[in-house]
């Protein structure tokens, strides 16, 4: 039997074992990411095994990975033999015995706790929507993210059920490299990382040129403050990754490969390392996997701290040993690489797609998305939204989709400002721009990018200089120093903008911010420097007015900035002179006669809030 | 960071055994660099210059290399870091309110100025631009515990409560 029936055969079995009706046993699944975790879902996993012990119940207790309802977290599912999966959202310890008597023992659903279901098998519950009708699900399409929240992430058996390692065994012994690289041009997929390199024709510059060693390496330096789709896929699906690597190692020629993670991700190195020795013992890594011929195999490195190692040339150089610095391109990775030797590195996102590439064929793949920009997007959501979490959307929806239809929109009250993508090197996209379509092109076009995918929703009560400071601060300090326009350019910047957050801005200052900028993008050496000033610029470009009242009236329109905040005022009518703002206020601001009321001194208020906090009749707001 | 060469911690003893341990699981190339250096601060707690020493020798590069790595990635530290870290806000309200005061007393509690470690590595002290709890002025904040209403005279309870044999009387607030 070849390879690949033997693999979709052993899937298939696999599947029927594990399939809706073929379990025998009740079981209980914890989502068990990083941000699960936090959420308290070790201490639920604590107090199921708990529970089942002092039951004295024959269940399997399981574990899975982050399905992206940040919001519902801990996340725990259940699922009776021959019944739908059920899961259940913000657990706490005291609800599990609830769940365990009512569902586990007595087949009864809590329905108060009850998020949603899965449909597959064909079932139907009345009064919980399936995971289908749900607004957080209903529009995205899942492929990075399709096994995340669904498998156990350290079994290899559930990834081969769900389709795994079917497209490694077709590439290896049914295709040439040259016909791989074929379908994944054919598909047109793009890098995730950010820059959006399509990703076929890397491979084939790398298989291109001749050598006696080359590598491939898996960037998992995902170090963007506000990105953690990367975490979440080595985290939830770690197989699929490792199946990526595999097929782009036979279709650039490569014998060994590296996976650069942050140290900051312990859990998705545990979860890999557990992995690769699944993936070892089943003969899909090591030498002439699938009796092709073709010897593979995977190593770890772990980041030590340096967000410039994100960079492909940094990167390298710090697999190498040495300090993180990115050096000129041209010679390209792909010319000339780790050791010198041809390398192609492909973000985490980009590789968890080539699998399904091969699986569905880049017909299908290509049918989703845009024209430039195939398949799609996983976005980190995050900020002033009511649904915050992971999702994955088709390239090409909009940003009113992804908020309003998916996110749920802003909490009650919070009206939309700007929406942050691509973290610090992407920039703010205004409310009026809500219907771009989400592509690398129209991303450009207003002065953003697909970054990571970052995407931060902020509301009025947001002060877009400060926005701006706050991620030029983060790349100044991650600047490698290397060279000048990126060293001495983005701390220049920096001043300036800490000088107009501090009531000292001065005229002159905005056109100097704008030279600045833009002389840091021509002239940076890596894409750290040529893309640090994008905040500055994209806030600049749409709430110049912002920065304007900042220099001119020395106020922060959104009261964020020290010192420049709208002074706290006493609603005189409902003040009664109880005295408690005048013993708190830090700086004798406040004055007044007992029982009678109390005034605060404008011009001495530094805006601290801790009068309006602590009001017994709430007499105390801020002014415009 | 000062230069190495003068760092007080020199006088200390250094057992360099558990380090001839993580070396012996490594080839003697440059590569291995960094996940050396990550064991071995693992197993410090830092990086000691016998330490770095001893690495660069294992990996044939030169010292300045070494140093040059360790001080590039922020994960590296130096000099010891205390078993608590103190963060002491500087920010407006807390500076009004006697923050500046606060500092100058657990300086001189601890015998340490700002940014440095006591020789006991119980305490480190560092100061943060604004911890967001302005309402409850002067803030410190002792690993992932906020204290607010800080003073000079209740600095002493709150150090007893993180010190390794005294039991944490002191609740957060």
């Amino acid at each position: 039997m070849s390879a690949v029936a033997e693999l979709r055969e052993l899937g298939n079995r696999l599947r029927q074992q594990f399939s809706q009706n073929g379990r025998s046993k009740p079981r209980i699944i914890v989502g068990m990411g990083t941000c699960g975790i936090a959420a308290g879902a070790r201490e639920v996993f604590q107090a199921i095994i708990q529970e089942v012990e002092n039951r004295r119940l024959d269940v399997v207790v399981g574990q899975t990975g982050c399905i992206g309802m940040c919001q519902k977290e801990p996340l725990l599912d259940v699922q009776l033999p021959g019944g739908p999966r059920v899961t259940y959202g913000n657990v706490a310890v005291k609800d599990v015995p609830r769940i365990i008597a009512s569902h586990v023992l007595n087949g009864k659903i809590v329905a108060d706790l009850a998020v949603a279901y899965f449909a597959d098998g064909g079932f139907h519950l009345e009064g919980i929507p399936s995971y289908d009708q749900l607004d957080f699900f209903k529009k995205q399409h899942r492929i990075a993210l399709a096994n995340c929240g669904h498998i156990d992430p350290e079994s290899i058996d559930d990834y081969i059920a769900a389709g795994g390692y079917a497209a490694c065994a077709k590439v290896l012994t049914e295709m040439t490299p040259e016909e791989v690289i074929a379908e994944v041009k054919e598909a047109g997929l793009r890098g995730r990382g950010g820059a959006g390199f399509p990703t076929g024709l890397k491979w084939e510059l790398t298989r291109g040129t001749p050598s006696d060693k080359k590598y491939v390496i898996c960037n998992a330096d995902e170090g963007d403050p506000g990105a953690f789709m990367d975490r979440s896929i080595l985290e939830g699906d770690p197989h699929r990754v490792i199946e990526g690597m595999i097929i782009g190692g036979y279709a650039i020629g490569a014998s060994e490969g590296y996976i650069y993670v942050r140290a900051e991700y312990p859990l998705a190195i545990k979860r890999l390392e557990i992995a690769l020795r699944q993936a070892r013992e089943r003969g899909f890594l090591g030498s002439s996997i699938f009796g092709s011929g073709f010897n593979f195999d995977l190593q770890i490195k772990k980041g030590a701290g340096a967000f410039v190692c994100g960079e492909e040339t940094a990167l390298m150089a710090s697999i190498e040993g040495r300090r993180g610095m990115p050096r000129p391109k041209p010679p390209f990775p792909s010319v000339s690489g780790l050791w010198g030797k041809p390398t192609n590195i492909n973000n985490v996102e980009t590789l968890a797609n080539v699998a399904e590439i091969i699986r569905r064929g880049a017909g299908e793949f290509n049918r989703i998305g845009t024209e430039g920009s195939t398949g799609t997007k996983v976005f980190a959501l995050t900020g002033k939204i009511a649904n915050t979490g992971l999702v994955e959307v088709p390239m090409g929806s909009s940003l009113r989709e992804v908020i309003y239809e998916i996110g749920g929109g802003l909490p009650s009250g919070a009206e939309l400002k700007a929406v942050q993508i691509g973290g610090p090197s992407g920039g703010c996209i205004p409310a009026h721009l809500l219907d771009l379509p989400i592509d690398y092109a129209s991303l450009q076009e207003v002065g953003a990018m697909m970054g990571s995918g970052g995407m931060v929703v902020m509301d009025q009560a947001t002060c877009m200089v400060d926005v701006a400071r706050f991620f030029l601060r983060f790349t100044q300090s991650e600047s490698c120093g290397k060279c000048t326009p990126c060293r001495e350019g983005t701390k220049r910047m920096l001043e300036i903008l800490d000088r107009i957050c501090s009531k000292q801005g001065r005229e002159g200052d905005l056109e100097l911010l704008q030279e600045l900028g833009e002389h840091i993008q021509d002239t940076s050496l890596c894409q750290l420097g040529a893309s640090a000033p994008n905040p500055v610029l994209s806030t600049l470009q749409y709430f110049r007015e912002e920065y304007e009242a900042h220099i001119r009236d020395k106020r922060c329109p959104a009261n964020v900035c020290a010192g420049m905040r709208a002074p706290f005022e006493v609603d005189l009518a409902a003040c009664i002179g109880c005295g408690l703002c005048a013993r708190l206020c830090p700086v004798g601001a406040v004055s007044g006669e007992r029982r009678k009321p109390h005034r605060i001194d404008a011009e001495l208020c530094i805006s601290c809030g801790a009068c309006a906090e602590k009001c017994p009749v709430r007499a105390i707001a801020q002014g415009a | 960071m000062g230069c190495i060469c003068t760092d007080g911690n020199r006088e200390m003893q250094i057992d360099l055994a558990p380090l001839e341990q993580i070396l012996a699981g490594y080839a003697r190339e440059e590569r291995w660099l960094i996940p050396i250096l990550q064991d071995a601060q693992d197993v410090y707690g830092y990086l000691p210059f016998e330490v770095l020493q001893a690495i660069a020798r294992h990996v044939q590069v030169s010292f300045s290399k070494v140093y040059g790595v360790v001080t590039f990635y922020t994960q590296f530290h130096l000099k010891p870091r205390g078993r608590n870290v103190i963060k002491v806000c500087t920010g407006t309200a807390c500076h009004v309110r006697g923050g500046g005061e606060v500092l100058a007393a657990l300086e001189e509690a601890l015998r340490i100025k700002a940014g440095e470690t006591t020789p006991d590595l119980e305490f480190t002290l560092e100061t943060v631009a604004c911890l967001g709890a302005c309402g409850l002025a002067p803030v410190i904040m002792v690993n992932e515990d906020t204290h607010g209403r800080v003073n000079p005279d209740s600095i002493k309870a709150i150090l007893d409560s993180y010190r390794k044999t005294a039991p944490r009387e002191v609740a957060a607030v």
